[in-house]
């Protein structure tokens, strides 16, 4: 599904973000990638969605393998992942519902098709009620709970979420942690980059742990520890 | 309604302010190059009406058989440079100067006999209104038999060649210049409303869409914003011609193609200014 081997990426500047990062992802699974900020995770979804390119080593993403991939293959692979971040990314200027469909839209769906969708997802994320609402009208939750919903709307075999609670109160926390566990549980896979160690204990997940560009620690290779490491 | 337009027609309610803003800078900088081309066409016809006097006489020798004349008429007539000619008789000739010059009418009258020979009057197409056809023509006339003297104001053709070679070279320079700088400023308005969109490219291409999905409705509102901003252009530059015409002086307005071609122009930098901003958005990664 997700596979890194060996990969290094440089700082245009100069430096490493990567260094030598190898994983494998499987079909299905939920993973917790944790670390300080600027330890790599963000660069990791980065090279995922094919927003970067790897410097050395090999990245593949499913069936796609990025260092060989053309560049008009990247919008097929990004419509095959969801991805959420934590500034929600939606466009203030269209409601929640516009927001969800714009996603299904850019692949050429028919419109029949997309309003069916749009609100099986609006429904699946608790928010049927505020489809007609602009993003300043929803709560910081509620946002999220949209970005998800745009992210789920084509179906991804992979939804990718870069500090999706990092805005949010506990409250709104508990509740989209909860929604991506319930979309895990539906048989899709879930890379979720955090530093919230709460969240990260409370879940019988994955951890990969990235420090300064390195692997560290992987719970699914290395011996299981008691506490993850603060950061 | 297709998808494109719609998304480039929302993009007009969603941001009617910067629409509008941008529509209205298209619309000035092609109304400062309109007026330059109102100028440009009226001196043109202005030059034009003066160039129509160009004119060749070529005097006939007394007593030349109207027969010999005829048929070199009809060679003068077949001069590819040849507009028109025109025998005129010694009568003819008499006739128009009593009427033409009235305070000579007496001494005119008393004459005996007519002194005024008879001429050709040759009329070149617009195309040969120049010194050096002129002069051509007027050689070759002086070459017929019973061509006595060919008149042609030299000086003054000389001098209309001059001023319509400048007019020209004013014109492409001067032309150009506001041209640039129209281009420069619709550029820069179109890359700001570009500019304002950046955070939506940037989600659209997180959500798979292609680049040709994305660029489509920015060069359609581009084209728009160029074709009404032409539009109001020519609009204000008929109102800048409706009163120069009343109350300064009589001048022509562009001719549907000329007025045509400002839209078009506006709707072209348009087109191209969104093709170069979306462009470079998309070109990252």
């Amino acid at each position: 599904m997700i596979k890194f081997t060996n990969v290094f990426k440089a700082f245009p500047k100069g430096g490493l973000a990567l260094k030598d990062v190898s994983f494998h992802i499987a079909k299905g699974e939920f993973a917790f990638l944790t670390g300080h900020s600027g330890a790599g995770k963000s660069t990791v979804l980065k090279l995922v969605y094919a927003d970067e390119r790897p410097t050395s080593g090999e990245v593949r993403v499913s069936g796609y393998s990025l260092t060989e991939m053309r560049p008009r293959d990247v919008p097929l692979l990004r419509r095959r992942l969801g991805i959420v971040f934590q500034d929600f990314r939606l466009l203030e200027d269209r409601t929640a519902e516009e927001n969800v469909a714009f996603a299904l839209e850019v692949t050429g769906a028919r419109r029949s098709t997309i309003a069916a969708r749009v609100m099986r997802v609006l429904t699946q994320v608790g928010l049927a009620a505020k489809a007609q609402a602009y993003p300043r009208e929803l709560s910081g939750g509620e946002q999220q709970r949209v970005a998800i919903a745009r992210a789920l709307v084509n179906e991804p075999t992979v939804l990718l979420a870069d500090e999706p609670t990092g805005n949010l109160d506990e409250r709104a926390t508990r509740g989209v942690f909860q929604l991506l566990r319930d979309i895990n549980a539906s048989g899709t896979a879930v890379v979720m980059a955090t530093h919230d160690l709460d969240l990260v204990r409370q879940a019988p997940y994955r951890v990969i742990e990235l420090q300064e560009g390195g692997l560290v620690y992987d719970s699914a290779v290395d011996e299981p520890r008691d506490q993850v490491a603060a950061p | 309604m297709n998808l494109v337009v719609r998304e480039s027609l929302l993009a007009f309610k969603r941001a009617p302010l910067l629409s509008a803003l941008s529509v209205t800078t298209i619309a000035f900088s092609l109304f400062v190059l309109g007026l330059f081309g109102l100028v440009a066409v009226n001196l043109q016809n202005a030059l034009r009406s003066v160039a129509e006097r160009v004119e060749i006489v070529a005097y006939l020798l007394p007593g030349t058989p109207i027969e010999a004349t005829a048929i070199g008429l009809k060679d003068i007539e077949a001069f590819p440079e040849v507009q028109a000619a025109t025998y005129v008789s010694e009568d003819q000739a008499l006739a128009r100067a009593r009427a033409e010059l009235v305070e000579f009418r007496d001494v005119l009258r008393e004459l005996e006999r007519n002194p005024l020979p008879a001429s050709i009057e040759v009329k070149l197409k617009p195309a040969f209104r120049d010194a050096e056809h002129v002069s051509a023509v007027a050689e070759r006339l002086g070459g017929f038999g019973f061509v006595d003297d060919v008149r042609f104001g030299r000086d003054w053709v000389e001098k209309l060649d001059r001023l319509r070679q400048l007019a020209a070279a004013v014109g492409i320079v001067v032309g150009a210049a506001f041209a640039v700088v129209a281009i420069i400023i619709i550029g820069t308005t179109i890359r700001m409303a570009v500019l304002q969109r950046s955070r939506e490219i940037a989600i659209m291409r997180l959500v798979g869409a292609t680049d040709g999905f994305i660029r489509r409705p920015f060069l359609l509102q581009g084209t728009i914003k160029g074709l009404l901003g032409g539009a109001a252009a020519v609009g204000l530059s008929f109102a800048a011609y409706f009163l120069i015409d009343r109350y300064l002086i009589q001048a022509t307005f562009f001719t549907r193609e000329q007025a045509a071609a400002i839209v078009g122009f506006g709707a072209l930098i348009g087109l191209l200014g969104s093709a170069t901003s979306v462009g470079r958005h998309l070109r990252r990664v």
